[in-house]
């Protein structure tokens, strides 16, 4: 616990001297960057001993704040949290120092480097906390923080657009929170976690929870400030928000379940459900988008839908008393979470490095890069294998334990527990070839051909603070890959916390599942030693013969250009055609009207189909409902006085009687 | 380690191409021509072995290593599939999940070389094949969830040693619905008539054949022999649900079992050689026919 008290004193020493040092050139980002990057040091030992199995520790400070009290908890359920969260924003502050160079002389950059550090402690202290008051002031802050940090560059109409979204959302999702724990601590009068009890309506505090920290994850259809938010901010900030930030609310979710007891079937339905409309509903709205990093916004949607069908069919393996199915949904989601981190963190980095090389994030204007940029396209070559699941990386061991859990639940559950586990199945193989398809747009499109404009064609590779996150998260996602059974036996004291199982019924499932993972693992090294042979092979079988180089063949059209080449929009068109019922792909399609047709201009969007028909005629209306109000606000301060007193009179009667 | 017979993986590996030269001698027959020698797969391996290569300039380290990664990718989920009666060397829970992925990953690299030649062409059939993979992906789920369940159990090898003639009689319409599925998957998944024409000229019209335009030499010749393999995967799972024989002496169940797949071939040359193409468009239709079949399968 000291270790990690250390660390927010070093988030906060950091905080306070970039600040200070506002106006000292280059110091803000030597302090705020380097504070981020030792005290994540500092913190990620004691998080990874008690994840590895070490007993619980607490700590508990007085407050001056009613019903607060400074009480820390350090579990495997935070521990585990604590990892990625470390992990991902020392890696972010060390990309950042180079990133936010290029904005130096035009933007101030002492405070994203304040907001970094203040993010990073809130997120610690949201998985740290053991009491409501102190986890809702740094969720809020943690909400604050990273508005101000999406919002960094305040002169784009669309980045405040973003961040107005952004804090609206978070907010709503907040004030469930607050009704929860008002629930959850009335029985017994106390905010400390561990006083909570759920005697009344485990059912209605399950709703809440999963409305509140939904928001904040990104469940569909409360996602909608997801991809406003993520692409607007700077690209390391994307990377700590999609990565870890989200991730607290699959924490708070997980934590909330603790205290509701054994869950009932409906929940693990109601997840299973969510799971799929997220999971597929993010990976379709992926396909259709044209910004980079837009499209990796909605893939954080939809892998925290493959993250909600783990738990979900974990929840139903439960409530069904299997502990395999439950033991390994749950192993499968927490993986997920790691997992995602790991993974999308690259390719958010990736996506920076490209942003930044190509001054822009229009897939369709890029191409070719891969000469340009050999370090990012590699490693997002590998993040991109990794998201969409494909052995021998990190993301196939957590959906391989998603489906070994609904595959067995197919299996062993009657007719009632069936149903979530077979839309699980079909669901993820959905999302599975589908996240390939977006993925091979992705890169094929931003890294392979030709460059299809001169942005791409002057594109350069980042510097080595920017490639380095980039590699140390691949080393990861291949070593999940491989070793994926000896991380998944680890896991027995989370998931024990989160099952609420004791620890030697977990330890033998968890066993079972990670020899199936070992097989993986074991094919996994195999197939990266055979595509070696078979390269090498191939290497010397030319090696006697003529190699030419030519261009590509055009089947028999003399000059292509580049901009003849498959686009992305044209790449993923069958599959959002065939989807179109669930996509609002809007096309405007100019010219070949006369004879000689000269100019033609063919454009399509895609908007979100939760913004445009729920949210935006909800706020519309709620904006226009609050214009009856108006007349209240005359501006005239003799009328306030009278507000106030009517209101003291109106309180007054009220007490009274 | 070795959970089985190392035989079928064996078998695959050298018969594979044999079972394409079936298909193609099948559909000479039926358009009355003599058809090529049975052996002509083999030889034209071996004569693209032999051969240098032309790379386009556009292509980077990815073109290159595209077939070798799709190669290794199938051999190794061959070393998850059984075949006539005898285990595949390796099982495990949940193997098939593998085998899926690890198709997944060969087309992944496939699709990805196609579109690092920057050819309009190739970037029009990586994007049909990824669709129609995509639709394909959980119809295979669905029909091997409806095996899994039929058996009780979560692992290919021994879910297929577990259908027997005995199953048939007692869960006949799962069994059929769920073959139908299968073999739809095994027409889309493998390039063939309704789904794709491997021999047409068009290339417009083409989809997996128009990927693979810009490889030459060796690395073609990868190509051809994991397409060769992965038919013979799906025709083997096929078989193994389809011609259930375990009549204990091995020789004879293996021999069943290479006749079921020589049937199959012949089976498939007819479907080529007896339809069309269908319209692009309308080949998610019937992949949708193969989810809702398997689907069906399950409810049952």
């Amino acid at each position: 616990m000291t270790a990690l008290l250390i660390s927010l004193l070093l988030f906060g020493t950091g905080a306070a001297g970039s600040l200070i040092f506002a106006n000292r050139g280059r110091w803000p980002t030597f302090i705020g960057a380097g504070s981020v990057i030792v005290g994540s040091l500092f913190g990620i030992v004691p998080a990874l001993r008690v994840a590895l199995g070490a007993p619980p520790q607490s700590l508990r400070i007085a407050w001056d704040v009613p019903y607060g009290s400074l009480y820390f908890r350090l579990d495997a359920l935070s521990a585990f949290f604590l990892l990625p969260i470390f992990l991902i924003c020392a890696l972010a502050a060390l990309y950042g120092a180079q990133y936010l160079e290029a904005y130096r002389g035009r933007k101030a950059l002492a405070p994203p480097w304040f907001f970094l550090n203040v993010l990073t402690a809130s997120m610690v202290v949201v998985v740290l906390a053991h009491n409501a008051i102190l986890f809702l002031t740094a969720w809020e802050t943690m909400a604050l923080s990273s508005f101000f940090l999406v919002t960094f560059e305040d002169e784009k109409e669309s980045t405040r657009q973003a961040g107005w979204t952004y804090l609206v959302a978070s907010h709503i999702g907040t004030a469930f929170l607050l009704v929860l724990f008002v629930l959850l601590s009335k029985a017994n009068g106390s905010m400390d976690f561990d006083r909570f009890s759920a005697s009344a309506g485990a059912g209605l505090l399950f709703v809440l929870a999963l409305i509140g920290f939904g928001t904040k994850a990104g469940f569909v259809p409360l996602h909608v400030w997801l991809p406003e938010a993520h692409p607007a901010a700077p690209s390391h900030v994307s990377a700590v928000m999609s990565a870890v930030m989200i991730k607290t609310g699959i924490y708070g979710l997980l934590r909330i379940l603790t205290f509701l007891g054994p869950p009932q079937a409906w929940w693990g339905w109601t997840l299973c459900a969510i799971g799929l409309t997220s999971g597929v509903l993010g990976v379709l709205l992926a396909l259709a988008q044209h910004d980079l990093k837009r499209l990796l916004a909605y893939h954080s949607v939809e892998n925290i839908g493959i993250i909600a069908l783990g738990l979900g069919v974990g929840m139903v393996g439960l409530s069904a008393g299997a502990p395999f199915i439950a033991i390994a949904g749950f192993a499968g989601a927490l993986l997920h979470v790691l997992n995602h981190a790991l993974f999308k963190g690259l390719l958010f980095f990736g996506a920076g490095n490209v942003a930044h090389g190509t001054h822009t994030r229009e897939i369709d204007r890029m191409g070719g890069l891969l000469r340009r940029m050999p370090g990012t396209g590699a490693t997002f070559l590998i993040g991109a294998a990794a998201i969409s699941g494909l052995p021998p990386l990190n993301g196939f061991i957590s959906e391989f334990l998603i489906y070994l859990a609904s595959f067995k639940g197919a299996v062993s559950l009657g007719a009632s527990g069936n149903v979530p586990m077979l839309a699980a199945l079909s669901g993820l193989a959905l999302i599975g070839g589908l996240a390939a398809a977006c993925f091979a747009k992705a890169f094929g499109i931003v890294f392979l051909g030709h460059p299809r404009t001169e942005d791409a064609e002057g594109a350069h590779e980042a510097g080595l603070a920017m490639l380095a996150p980039g590699f140390i998260l691949a080393a990861g996602c291949i070593a999940i890959g491989l070793f994926g059974s000896a991380v998944v036996r680890s896991m027995a004291p989370l998931i024990s916390t989160v099952t609420g199982l004791s620890l030697i019924p977990v330890g033998q499932n968890l066993a079972e599942a990670s020899n199936s993972v070992a097989r993986v693992g074991y094919f996994g090294a195999v197939l990266i030693g055979l595509a070696t042979l078979l390269s090498l092979a191939r290497r010397i079988a030319l090696s006697p013969r003529r190699v030419a180089t030519a261009e590509t063949w055009g089947c028999g059209y003399a000059s292509p250009s580049p901009r003849m080449q498959y686009t992305g929009a044209s790449f993923a068109q069958p599959l959002t055609e065939i989807f179109a019922a669930f996509l609002q792909t809007h096309q405007s399609f100019t010219g070949l009207e006369e004879f000689f047709p000269q100019a033609a201009e063919f454009h399509t969007h895609t908007d979100d189909p939760y913004q445009s028909y729920v949210f935006r005629p909800l706020f519309r209306g709620i904006s226009r409902g609050m214009t009856y109000l108006r007349p209240l606000q005359q501006g005239k301060v003799q009328l306030y006085v009278l507000y106030i007193a009517i209101t003291l009179l109106a309180l007054l009667l009220w007490q009274i009687s | 380690m070795l959970s089985g017979s190392i035989l079928p993986l064996i078998l695959a590996v050298m018969l594979a191409p044999l079972m394409q030269a079936v298909i193609t001698r099948t559909k000479s027959v039926m358009a009355g021509r003599v058809g090529q020698p049975l052996l002509q797969p083999y030889w034209d391996l071996l004569k693209l072995l032999r051969k240098g290569a032309v790379y386009s300039n556009t292509t980077t380290w990815i073109f290159q290593m595209g077939p070798a990664v799709g190669l290794a990718s199938v051999i190794l989920a061959m070393a998850l599939v059984p075949f006539g009666g005898l285990s595949a060397p390796f099982a495990f829970s949940g193997d098939f999940v593998l085998i899926a992925y690890l198709m997944g990953l060969g087309r992944f690299f496939t699709v990805l070389a196609a579109l690092d030649t920057g050819s309009s062409f190739e970037g029009m059939g990586a994007s049909r094949e990824v669709t129609f993979s995509a639709l394909a992906e959980p119809a295979l789920f669905l029909g091997l969830a409806a095996l899994a369940r039929q058996t009780g159990l979560l692992s290919l090898s021994p879910v297929l040693a577990a259908i027997s003639t005995v199953t048939w009689m007692h869960a006949a319409p799962i069994l059929s619905l769920t073959l139908a599925g299968l073999i739809i998957v095994f027409l889309a998944e493998n390039a063939r008539i309704p789904v794709d024409d491997p021999t047409t000229h068009l290339e417009l019209t083409m989809i997996h054949e128009v990927m693979v335009l810009d490889h030459s030499g060796p690395d073609f010749a990868m190509i051809q022999y994991g397409a060769a393999l992965k038919m013979w995967l799906f025709a083997a799972i096929i078989i193994g649900v389809a011609a259930p024989w375990h009549l204990g002496n091995r020789l004879i169940d293996l021999g069943a079992a290479l006749g079921a797949m020589l049937v199959l071939g012949i089976a498939a040359g007819i479907i080529e050689s007896s339809m069309a193409r269908l319209r692009l468009l309308r080949v998610p239709q019937l992949l949708l026919v193969a989810i809702v079949l398997s689907a069906l399968a399950l409810a049952l």
